[in-house]
């Protein structure tokens, strides 16, 4: 059943995530600093920063339960299966009929249920306060991101992940405004969750606006590692779905090295106009009050369901 | 599968998607200003949306239009509408009586609703524009929508404004547009149209003291 190109090819996609997903951090902040004529920090300063927490002892509140110690495995663990289902480098991967698209989104969920509970475990004011406005967020995105999947999988006719990038990679080139709709979609959904700008801004302790910073306060040492890398992985992810959706060109098919070496250039390529890009959007942006963030991702929802409807009004007969 | 769909169709559909976008954007939009500029998009959607209609069915009137709507729609009436703005001074956020959110849910049930009565009669059409009909039917809905929740005057007549935009997208999307005659007719009352109620904004606002057309539920002074 499974061929060992197959295998091969998941341990690949596996390592190079693990590999290229603090990578991709590293760079969408040096590209931040270059925008804000600031002196960029060097492209491998995530590695540093896990080398240096690894290295680190573990402080653990009284207070903090066995769910606070777990987490930052469960939430690693996650964004490694995502990681090993999303079809970054080929489409033969073997894990991905475990999860499809939706049960994607579920491992997300998973893992912010999850996070979020171990910022409310050891009982400080701010971690609570992470933790809610995270599954604010996390409410609000969810059935944005739903939304774009049911229009890639109206078009498809699948759900699973790799059936629909197969599916879009091979059709004639034609303008769909569905797909217009659902890739913005996409993108403000993506903002959300990987705590970016508009929403939250990843670089930031204020208080007032932080998210994602606030809810990993009191963690250290390899716990806080895990979490960082597990963050940077959650943007590969994301990113990486991004392209494989909206720009399915260079993914290996079938079981041949050849695609796979051509595939992995091309990634890096995509990978790093995306981070960009994201920097750009980062740059140009304020970010939102937190009351606002429902208005941002309401209008991510809409174009969503915009993106469904005009799919199955104009599209419907293609 | 898709094949059947020629590229100029397509143009049109994605012409047609971002005119029902913009008027997503219209209902969302907070300031006035912005409000008109994207007025002002619409029409140029709309009207690059008929011109590749012309191109692809060889309609020579539909040009004119396109022409009209350019010049009308694109320019002349935002250019009247931001003059209004600037001679009033109301540069002030739009209240609406729903807050934004709630507004654009019901927007998203009024496309749905529109969606399912405009698809029978566009089954029976063959014009290369049939799935237009759905967007043109929202985007008059839409507009509706604007024009109850809106509580100051500008933001009304953009409204209406747009409303004659579905209607127009309808026409083409329907028939391939009205005679000439009738779309010079509607071309010329929602020019003077426009014209009298900046007219009556003055005279409101000499009245009120203020654009917010609430005011006007009272008809006598106690």
């Amino acid at each position: 059943m499974i061929s060992i190109s197959g295998l091969i090819g998941q341990i690949f996609a596996i390592a190079l995530a693990l590999l290229l997903a603090p990578v991709l951090s590293g760079w969408v902040g040096q590209c931040r600093a270059w925008f804000q004529n600031r002196t960029a920090p060097p492209l491998l300063q995530p590695y540093y920063m896990l080398h240096k927490l690894f290295h680190k002892d573990v402080v653990l509140a009284h207070g903090a339960s066995s769910l606070f110690r777990s987490a930052p495995f469960v939430v690693f663990g996650c964004m490694v299966l995502a990681c090993a289902i999303i079809p970054a480098l080929s489409t033969d991967l073997p894990l991905a009929p475990a999860a499809d698209a939706l049960a994607l989104v579920g491992v997300f969920g998973l893992a912010r249920v999850f996070i979020s509970l171990a910022a409310m475990d050891v009982g400080t004011s701010f971690g609570t306060l992470g933790g809610r406005r995270e599954m604010l967020v996390g409410f609000l995105a969810e059935p944005a991101l739903l939304m774009v999947i049911f229009t890639l999988a109206m078009i498809a006719q699948s759900t699973s992940v790799t059936t629909i990038v197969e599916t879009l990679a091979h059709r004639e080139f034609l303008v769909f405004p569905s797909l217009a709709f659902a890739g913005i979609a996409f993108t403000m959904v993506s903002l959300a969750e990987n705590a970016r700008v508009p929403v939250d801004n990843p670089a930031t302790h204020l208080e007032l606006t932080m998210i994602h910073e606030a809810m990993i306060l009191e963690y250290s040492g390899r716990h806080l590692a895990l979490i960082e890398w597990a963050a940077s992985l959650k943007l590969y992810a994301y990113s990486c779905l991004g392209l494989a959706l909206f720009f399915p060109w260079g993914i290996a098919e079938g079981e041949r090295f050849s695609g796979l070496l051509l595939a992995i250039p091309m990634l890096v390529l995509k990978l790093a106009i995306g981070g960009f890009l994201l920097a750009g959007i980062e740059t140009i942006n304020a970010k939102l009050r937190i009351f606002r963030a429902p208005e941002f991702l309401g209008t991510a929802f809409m174009l969503a369901v915009l993106g469904l409807l005009v799919r199955l009004m104009l599209e419907g007969s293609a | 599968m898709s094949a059947t769909i020629s590229f100029s169709a397509q143009l049109i559909n994605l012409f047609a998607a971002l005119i029902l976008l913009l008027a997503f954007a219209m209902l969302a939009q907070r300031r006035v200003m912005q409000l008109i500029n994207l007025f002002a998009y619409q029409g140029l959607a709309l009207c690059l949306s008929t011109l590749v209609v012309a191109v692809s069915t060889g309609q020579t009137h539909l040009y004119w239009s396109a022409g009209l709507t350019l010049l009308l729609k694109a320019l002349l009436l935002p250019w009247i509408l931001h003059r209004l703005v600037r001679r009033l001074q109301v540069k002030w956020d739009v209240e609406s009586l729903i807050n934004i959110p709630t507004t654009m849910l019901v927007g998203i049930g009024l496309v749905i609703v529109a969606f399912n009565v405009a698809h029978p009669i566009s089954e029976l059409s063959s014009t290369i524009t049939r799935g237009t009909l759905a967007i043109a039917l929202a985007v008059v809905m839409l507009a509706f929508l604007m024009m109850i929740t809106r509580t100051k005057a500008i933001p009304q007549v953009v409204g209406f404004l747009a409303m004659e935009n579905g209607l127009f997208l309808a026409a083409t999307s329907a028939t391939y547009g009205m005679p000439m005659v009738v779309e010079l007719g509607i071309a010329l009352d929602v020019l003077v149209g426009a014209i009298i109620l900046g007219v009556f904004f003055f005279q409101i606002r000499e009245q009120f003291d203020s654009l917010d057309i609430r005011h006007m539920e009272r008809l006598k002074d106690n």
